[in-house]
């Protein structure tokens, strides 16, 4: 019974790629590769040793502008959430630049850094770094006072008020922006890829359409950035589940 | 046990007067308020909700500072939250990333982890969380979470214990135990403890004194002396008269 439930999704899975491969073998235009075309490009790739350099040329980027959001923007929202006086001074300048598109940086990018990795970390720096510092100051600020009371109330000096109340406090609620952000960093990716570099699963898919219509490739590199984007959220998934940092979401 | 305030004064409050001021208005909330309590004693500040005696705690506590007024502790004025005077929250004030014992060690950062696990095994056994020591606040019930932020207090070795309301949110029947539990606490450890409540019973119940609150701005209208030995009788004519009077007092204050 459970194996059949189990089963399930992957019977599904394999009914779509039936269905998408009659479909496109009974279509008289060809619109779209077949499955097996897709596998013909994917082997076609890992035969021509592009397929690892290009996954971990997209994932260095990632990694690195992931990061470096990540280590500056957490600190500085939680500094700006728990001093009201900071919030209220950078607030707007914040809501300002948030709602700018990643892509619409693509012009400074190239201007600023050329045609390379940096510019494309630099992007995914920007998508990221907004979305976290307003995620690090929510949790800060959605601390209750009783903690914080309680941990002054027990003689704690700042730095141990910082790491043993407000950081376990706020770690739940920084994870679940951390995972929706490094999803962020990896549609970003894929489109600074297709500009600002000569490398990467972005550069893959307008490189294999520029280079004779190769679309058995373009849906090739659109099937793996699925299932990485896939394997990032199972990854940041797991952490959630640790147990603890566990209790928020227990506590229903 | 004594019956009145011992003769030692361990606090002392002196025309405490608190304003707050909120988008140009400003209320009023206490007013006032001059207040001894011994060494030792158990006294049960009584109002009802929202007249400001939770402001007062919080001020005898450091957490607030009072607009006009002073607090002194052993002689000393407040000026903020100290390890040696616990404030007790509703169960809301336990850590839920920490276990039980986790919670109940959370002070004894100072001592030896030899002498912080013997600290935290005689409280666990003193509230009665024994077997639970792993457990997540998130898996106790409401008077075991109760009980841990009790024990988290007391673990600390504090002289002054300041409970707001804390059996507030408990059913009826683990109040009544909580009560029981809390008296033989403190007929153990002997500190001098400031028990918020708007509940009548509880307070006659609890206390050496009840001072009991007016209405906004608060000031402390009568205090009204327990002397019954515990265990009390809550069914004795001493009991129901105390109980009475300071019903009187109250319907007189808030006109029921």
């Amino acid at each position: 019974m459970s194996l059949l439930v189990r089963l399930r999704p992957v019977a599904f899975v394999a009914a779509l790629l039936v269905i998408w491969q009659v479909a496109v073998s009974l279509s008289p235009v060809h619109i779209l590769p077949g499955p097996w075309e897709v596998v013909g490009g994917i082997v076609d790739l890992i035969q021509h040793g592009l397929l690892l350099k290009y996954v971990v040329a997209s994932l260095f980027r990632v990694t690195w502008g992931f990061t470096l959001a990540a280590v500056l923007a957490i600190p500085a929202g939680l500094t700006i959430g728990w001093y009201g006086r900071a919030e209220m001074a950078l607030n707007p300048i914040v809501q300002i630049l948030r709602p700018i598109s990643p892509l619409a940086w693509i012009p400074i990018a190239i201007l600023w850094f050329g045609v390379g990795d940096l510019a494309s970390i630099f992007l995914i720096f920007v998508g990221c770094f907004f979305p976290l510092v307003l995620t690090a100051i929510n949790a800060v600020q959605s601390v209750p006072a009783v903690y914080v009371n309680a941990g002054r109330n027990f003689g704690l000096s700042p730095a141990a008020l910082v790491y043993r109340v407000l950081y376990p406090a706020v770690i739940p609620q920084l994870l679940v922006g951390l995972r929706i952000t490094l999803g962020v960093a990896w549609l970003v990716v894929v489109a600074a890829e297709m500009i600002a570099v000569n490398s990467g699963l972005g550069f893959l898919i307008v490189d294999a359409r520029n280079a004779g219509n190769r679309y058995d490739l373009v849906v090739a590199g659109m099937v793996i950035i699925g299932l990485i984007g896939l394997l990032l959220d199972l990854g940041m998934r797991s952490l959630e589940k640790v147990k603890s940092l566990r209790w928020s979401y227990s506590e229903e | 046990m004594s019956l009145s305030p011992s003769p030692e004064t361990k606090l002392t409050a002196e025309r405490i007067g608190m304003v707050f001021k909120r988008d140009g208005n400003s209320t009023n909330v206490l007013r006032d308020i001059n207040l001894t309590v011994g060494r030792g004693e158990f006294l049960c500040v009584l109002g009802p909700s929202g007249c400001g005696k939770s402001t007062l705690l919080n001020t005898m506590a450091g957490f607030l500072s009072p607009t006009s007024g002073e607090i002194r502790i052993d002689g000393e004025a407040v000026r903020g939250p100290d390890p040696r005077r616990i404030f007790v929250f509703q169960e809301r004030g336990v850590f839920p990333w920490l276990t039980v014992e986790g919670n109940i060690g959370f002070g004894l950062f100072k001592l030896s982890r030899a002498e912080r696990e013997q600290r935290i095994a005689h409280y666990v056994q003193l509230v009665g969380l024994e077997g639970f020591q792993k457990a997540y606040p998130a898996e106790l019930s409401g008077g075991m979470k109760q009980r841990l932020e009790v024990a988290r207090a007391l673990a600390v070795n504090p002289d002054m214990l300041f409970l707001d309301e804390p059996f507030g949110a408990l059913d009826s029947i683990t109040r009544l135990t909580m009560r029981r539990e809390l008296l033989r606490i403190w007929e153990a450890e002997k500190n001098t403890i400031i028990f918020v409540t708007h509940d009548i019973d509880e307070a006659v119940q609890l206390a050496d004194r009840v001072a009991v609150m007016s209405d906004r701005p608060a000031t402390i209208q009568q205090i009204v002396e327990i002397d019954i030995a515990h265990p009390r009788d809550i069914g004795s004519a001493r009991y129901l008269e105390l109980r009475h009077g300071i019903f009187d007092q109250l319907g007189l204050a808030h006109k029921v």
